[in-house]
């Protein structure tokens, strides 16, 4: 493939640690005792109950459901009890407890009637996306941010290109290698799915090149392709991060997604392979997201490899098919080592985001050395893929300088972490740079505030000035105000008299009829109209709020 | 089962600051032989009692400051500062003037601005002017050459005598004789009557094209210097944009080989602390401007001064003079050199940004 590459600034070479967990193919994993469903598996509203504790439910049949345009259902990964509906750990950064469906399996996995779409050339997108809403899937690199949203851009934005982020450029992480190596075949057909919704004119499927096996089965299965495609597979040099969502498209188009603007304004769509793969499940075989492949490996355990885990599955049960070494045991990373957070407790199930479980020991990962000064080396600016200065933004996060740290840019660190790995100083850059980003954060929130009440104060003296103003008109005009009624009310009744049923029907109607010639009816229909594209307006608007705002933190950490 | 918690990431490079200045300090190494070699044990003497001066030094403000001795010592950076100062010094410079030195760079350049990361001035550089400006004519008498007509090289013994005088006594050799000379960056300012064909005659200081005994020097220093670049300890911006911008003012003002000669590119490149200067003391990163930019400007405005001063100014050599002022401007540098984030148009930093919206909201209030 000789596709020109435009690649992308600094990135580093951490050791890849891949090869632990490819010795095995894809494990099954016997089913647990008990499934723990978070009602929040993705970014956006949590997921709505629509059972109650007590009921039966069979295998993949709706427990909760998207509650709210930016939001992801929840589904019964096997046949079973809901036992209950409780707070429960989930794996978080910080150790929270969230609202979960508790399901006691009856371990006969019996599944609800399911129906797939043979040929999706004769469907419409709008309704492949309703399927793909309703089959709960979340983007699975890391991110979790609900697919349908990505996949509903507004009527007018031109999509060129879809990205596949099949990079999986973090260490140890080998779950979308396995998944293309071994299903490679539903792979592309997720694509051609998100091709078919999109009507984009390119899908680049990027890989990097330490996965010659993975890249060998996605250009065997596009070979057996018979139908006509527009799917490119791009093997990219591997360097740390070159799967973060902005770095893979700079490196393939040379485009650049503005500051605070999602991919969609650019015209390119980003999908990791995984969900690819799960929209082929829902669409072709109509089995929502119940089940991912999760790669376990580490030091501590001694059977690492990639497992196809429930989700809800507690991490726990996961670990000990992998014959976890409880004494090893030190640190336990969900996600890969880059950008991965820490659990407190293996107690948390696995989510849709779960693309690794690193069990480590202490030698593998030894504990943080104590950080000296920094000496400005700028080995940490020459490595920043988002081209910033993370030493000036260390400083200023020390010094508490917010406003400096927001003019240098603070807010376009995706935490990929490759400035704290090469500092020669130990110094943990990014973990000041996410507490600076969460008082900034705050600070913002409660100037808005402040913004607000302004706001509401300025409105208020402008509502007072409209209405004396109203007044004063009110008062003028109320000379000729009955005149002008009389001859309302006259015109009313003559109109009321020219008006037929049919008329009436019709403004219930599509507005797609012009063959009344009632004016009343020409009239309601302007209204119907008007309302309908002013909800359109505000709909779409609300969409272009919500990608904006959450859109900085669905960085594919594949 | 107690788990960490940590924050990402949880994987950390092999890079280390005492391990990068240890690497430097290792890089002198070709410079120093040949140093030794040219002008006689001095400057390996000089070298080690540096060391020991700024180990004391380092060990007592540590103390005063009250902070852990071994994690100040382990960043090794009190003995680079000490290795750059000594090879710079006069190889037969008396002791006290190398604990003068030693002792303003450590104590007053470095910890009294904050210690290692805080301080604006390259140490080494500070300590050496302190040094040439109080005390020039200790600070001007090398020993010739190896190789140049009646150059005697001294011996161990004489170095060490003529250093510390008290071994000097010990050994009964009190007053060693020992001819200097000036370095032929100081014999080219003066010898300005002499067309260069006089100055370059087989057997005077100038050697093939820079000096005998500076152009080995200046080899060695590039040696250490690349492999630094190899092993990614420094970046090739400051050096090569220094480098450069020496060369080109030097070919620009060249003047040929008359005796109105400013000097030949090579005679600048390889004379002096030219080579030192560009891969260990301008590189110093603490002091330098830090975006990619902003070294290229960094390195340049090195190159620039080292000429004017070594061409038009009263200084034979004009490094350390040159790296102080552009520490001067480093922050300024910075400042107005940022490099253009992802996604960000150029000059579109929020930074320009934020002054810009700041003009625009007192604009909209002289219209309202
Ligand atoms: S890598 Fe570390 S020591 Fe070097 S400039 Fe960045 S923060 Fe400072
Ligand atoms: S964590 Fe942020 S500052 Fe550090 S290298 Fe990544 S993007 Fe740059």
């Amino acid at each position: 493939m000789s596709r020109k590459l435009f690649s992308f600034p600094g990135g580093i070479h951490p050791p890849e640690n891949k090869l632990q967990s490819l010795s095995i193919p894809i494990q099954a994993v016997p089913l647990p005792s008990k499934l723990i469903l978070p009602l929040q598996q993705h970014i956006g509203a949590p997921a709505k109950t629509i059972i109650s504790a007590g009921e039966s439910v069979k295998k993949g049949q709706c427990l909760a459901e998207a509650q709210g345009f930016v939001s992801a259902a929840v589904h019964a990964p096997t046949s079973g009890t809901v036992v209950e509906i409780a707070d429960h750990e989930i794996p978080h950064a910080s150790g929270l407890t969230g609202l979960c469906i508790i399901l006691q399996p009856d371990q006969k996995d019996q599944w609800i009637e399911r129906q797939g779409i043979a040929d999706i050339r004769n469907i419409e997108p709008t309704e492949l996306v309703n399927i793909i809403r309703q089959s709960g899937i979340a983007g699975m690199g890391g991110a979790g941010f609900p697919t349908s949203v990505k996949l509903s851009p507004p009527a007018d934005a031109n999509i060129k290109t879809l990205i596949i982020n099949a990079v999986e450029c973090e260490p140890y992480i080998t779950s979308d290698d396995v998944l293309m190596r071994e299903r490679a075949a539903g792979v592309i057909q997720g694509v051609l799915i998100l091709t078919h919704i999109l009507q984009n004119q390119q899908s680049l499927v990027a890989i990097e090149d330490n996965k010659p096996d993975a890249i060998a089965a996605m250009q065997e299965a596009l070979a057996q392709l018979n139908e006509p495609h527009n799917i490119e597979i791009v093997v990219i040099p591997t360097r740390y991060p070159s799967g973060g969502e902005k770095q893979l498209i700079q490196n393939l188009t040379g485009i650049e997604v503005p500051a605070g603007k999602p991919p969609l304004h650019v015209g390119i769509v980003v999908q990791n392979t995984a969900t690819t793969y799960a929209i082929h499940r829902a669409i072709e075989h109509g089995e929502p997201l119940i089940s991912r492949i999760v790669t376990l490996t580490g030091n501590a355990l001694k059977q690492p490899g990639n497992y196809e885990a429930l989700l809800g599955t507690p991490i726990e049960h996961l670990l000990e098919q992998a014959q976890l070494d409880q004494h090893q045991l030190s640190r336990l990373i969900m996600g890969g080592p880059m950008m991965g957070f820490a659990l407190e407790s293996a107690n948390a199930p696995v989510v849709k985001t779960t693309n690794c479980l690193l069990a480590a020991n202490r030698e593998e990962y030894p504990e943080p050395e104590p950080a000296n000064p920094c000496i400005r080396c700028g080995a940490c600016a020459e490595v920043c893929p988002a081209s910033l200065l993370p030493q000036q933004l260390f400083w200023f996060s020390m010094g508490g300088e917010l406003d400096k740290a927001e003019q240098y840019n603070l807010a376009d660190c995706i935490e990929c972490g490759a400035c704290s790995y090469v500092c020669p100083s130990h110094i943990p850059l990014v973990q000041y740079y996410r507490a600076t980003k969460g008082e900034l954060a705050k600070r913002n929130a409660d100037l808005k505030q402040s913004d607000h009440a302004r706001d509401r104060f300025e409105f208020r003296e402008l509502r007072l000035a409209q209405e004396k103003a109203a007044k004063d008109a009110k008062r003028k005009a109320r000379a000729d105000a009955s005149a002008k009624a009389q001859a309302a009310k006259k015109a009313a009744a003559e109109l009321e008299a020219k008006n037929n049923p049919e008329g009436s029907g019709q403004s219930e109607g599509k507005g797609d009829s012009a063959a009344s010639d009632s004016d009343i009816v020409k009239a309601a229909l302007a209204r119907v109209e008007a309302k309908k594209k002013a909800q359109a307006e505000a709909a779409a608007s609300q969409t272009a709020t919500n990608e904006s705002t959450s859109q900085p933190e669905t960085q594919d950490r594949s | 089962m107690k788990l960490e918690k940590v924050t990402s990431p949880h994987l950390h490079g092999r890079s280390d600051t005492g391990h990068v200045m240890r690497l430097v300090i290792l890089a002198t190494l070709p410079g120093l032989v040949a140093l030794t070699w040219f002008f006689g044990w001095g400057v390996f003497i000089n070298l080690l009692w540096a060391w020991i001066v700024a180990l004391g030094f380092e060990t007592l403000v540590v103390k005063i400051r009250k902070r852990p001795l071994g994690y100040y010592i382990n960043d090794y950076s009190a003995l680079v500062t000490a290795t750059l100062l000594g090879l710079a010094l006069p190889p037969l410079a008396p002791w006290w003037l190398t604990v003068v030195g030693v002792g303003f760079a450590i104590v007053i350049a470095k910890h009294l601005y904050g210690g290692l990361g805080s301080n604006p001035f390259n140490p080494a550089a500070v300590g050496y002017v302190v040094l040439l400006i109080s005390f020039p004519a200790e600070m001007s008498s090398w020993v010739p050459a190896r190789g140049i007509e009646a150059a005697v090289t001294p011996g161990f013994i004489d170095s060490l005598s003529s250093i510390f005088p008290v071994f000097g006594n010990l050994l009964g050799q009190p007053n060693v004789d020992i001819i200097t000379q000036a370095t032929p960056l100081d014999l080219f300012k003066q010898k300005q009557g002499l067309t260069t064909a006089e100055i370059w005659q087989p057997g005077s200081a100038f050697g093939h094209f820079a000096g005998v005994g500076w152009e080995w020097v200046n080899l060695g220093f590039l040696v250490g210097g690349i492999f630094l670049l190899q092993r990614r300890i420094i970046y090739w911006h400051i050096p090569v944009s220094m480098l450069g911008t020496l060369l080109l003012m030097s070919l620009i003002f060249w003047g040929g080989s008359g005796s109105e000669s400013n000097g030949s590119p090579m005679f600048h490149l390889f004379s002096g602390a030219t080579m030192l200067c560009a891969f260990f003391i301008a590189t110093d990163p603490v002091t330098a401007a830090t975006s990619t930019r902003g070294r290229l400007m960094y390195g340049a405005g090195i190159g620039l001064i080292i000429y004017v001063i070594r061409v038009w100014g009263n200084y034979p050599d004009a490094v350390a003079f040159a790296v102080l002022l552009m520490n001067f401007c480093a922050p300024l540098i910075d400042q107005y050199v940022q490099p253009r984030t992802y996604g960000h148009s150029q000059g579109q930093n929020k930074g320009h940004k934020q002054n810009k919206s700041k003009n625009s909201t007192s604009d909209q209030s002289d219209d309202s």
